[in-house]
């Protein structure tokens, strides 16, 4: 008996640092409540997140939130806690739900429409080469034999130039 | 009537099958048709003016405090309160001005609910404990709610608290009143709203 007198006596003690222990987990930092609040923006302060807004309005709401985490609640529980009382509004990232997809899929949809079109362009320069950095060839020895497929027109010119040469 | 010529070329038979190029540059199109029209229907939205007087108070639906009920109902509409007059405002705890009127519209309250009106308000961004504190502060005991989502503000596009809107047995607004509230103003209003 006498070896568990010292436990005895430390027994009560532990009881009594029970309470202050849990005292001490329920008590939330002011980062802890900015690492949420900077998640959050206040619709009477527009653009101002609300772990900077100086308004009362979202002082009461850090204090809230403050209230929530010491009660064991996670960051995304009090986010949806604000967005279900005040709408996704508040929310800094709109959910990727809804009406709310637009604003996730707008950007995947502007880079997948500019690869397309910006494709599409290069095959056009491909196609048809602008005329003004086309390279132009040089004019080739033609003879009415060589049946190139010339214009006529021009191939009698150049027989006639080649007769005359010969006829000096 | 197809028998090919003597010495005429076999002309080649085009293929007619889907282009998926095309189908792709068609379905971008409606992409961007489709955003531009959700884009020009949130500019109008937010572009739509505060409801006058003379207009129709917009409908909506209000989720009481506990133990700030219309009627004994948790929940009530616009519509319920039909042929009564309605006294909408809406106000903040954290709203210094709407510490001015919070006596003068209870005091009202008590006056007018034995003759048809309707008190109603609204908690507009506010934190619910605050909220009731601030009821309990000025003994409000008219029916009272939160603003869920902001549904309500959005409708009546107020700007800020406190706003107030005197809405007849009709459902005609009369009068719109941005800022604190006055008892000549309340007693004028709610007069004429009881003579129609």
């Amino acid at each position: 008996m006498r070896r568990f007198l010292p436990l005895l006596l430390l027994l009560p003690l532990l009881l009594l640092a029970r309470p202050v222990l849990a005292q001490e987990n329920t008590t939330v930092t002011d980062d802890q409540v900015n690492e949420v609040a900077r998640e959050l923006y206040c619709p009477i302060c527009e653009n101002v997140p609300l772990d900077v807004c100086p308004t009362q309005a979202c002082k009461d709401w850090r204090e809230l939130i403050r209230a929530q985490l010491s009660e064991g609640q996670s960051k995304e529980q009090i986010k949806n806690y604000f967005a279900t009382r005040y709408g996704n509004e508040v929310l800094a990232e709109p959910p990727a739900t809804g009406f709310s997809l637009i604003v996730w899929l707008l950007p995947l949809l502007a880079v997948v429409a500019g690869a397309f079109f910006f494709v599409r362009y290069l095959r056009g320069l491909q196609r048809d080469p602008d005329p003004a950095f086309a390279v132009t060839a040089r004019p080739e020895h033609h003879t009415p034999a060589a049946g190139n497929g010339s214009p006529p027109a021009e191939d009698d010119y150049l027989a006639r130039i080649e007769r005359e040469l010969q006829d000096e | 009537m197809n028998e090919a010529l003597p010495g005429a070329t076999p002309v080649e038979e085009t293929t007619t099958g889907p282009n998926p190029a095309r189908w792709l540059n068609a379905l971008i199109w409606l992409a961007v048709i489709v955003v531009l029209a959700a884009l020009g229907w949130g500019l109008i939205n937010v572009n739509t003016p505060r409801p006058a007087a003379g207009e129709t108070a917009p409908p909506f639906e209000v989720q009481f405090f506990n133990g700030y009920g219309w009627e004994d109902r948790p929940v009530a509409s616009l519509d319920e309160m039909s042929g009564k007059v309605v006294v909408l405002n809406f106000w903040a705890s954290w709203c210094v001005e709407c510490r001015l009127e919070a006596d003068l519209l209870e005091q009202a309250w008590r006056k007018y609910r034995d003759h048809g009106v309707v008190f109603l308000g609204v908690a507009y961004i506010d934190v619910e404990p605050n909220s009731l504190d601030y009821l309990q502060e000025f003994n409000v005991t008219y029916p009272n709610g939160p603003d869920l989502r902001s549904a309500i503000a959005e409708r009546y596009e107020i700007t800020g608290v406190p706003e107030t809107f005197f809405i007849g047995k009709d459902g005609t607004i009369s009068h719109v009143q941005i800022g604190p509230i006055t008892q000549a103003l309340l007693d004028q209003q709610i007069a004429m709203l009881l003579a129609q």
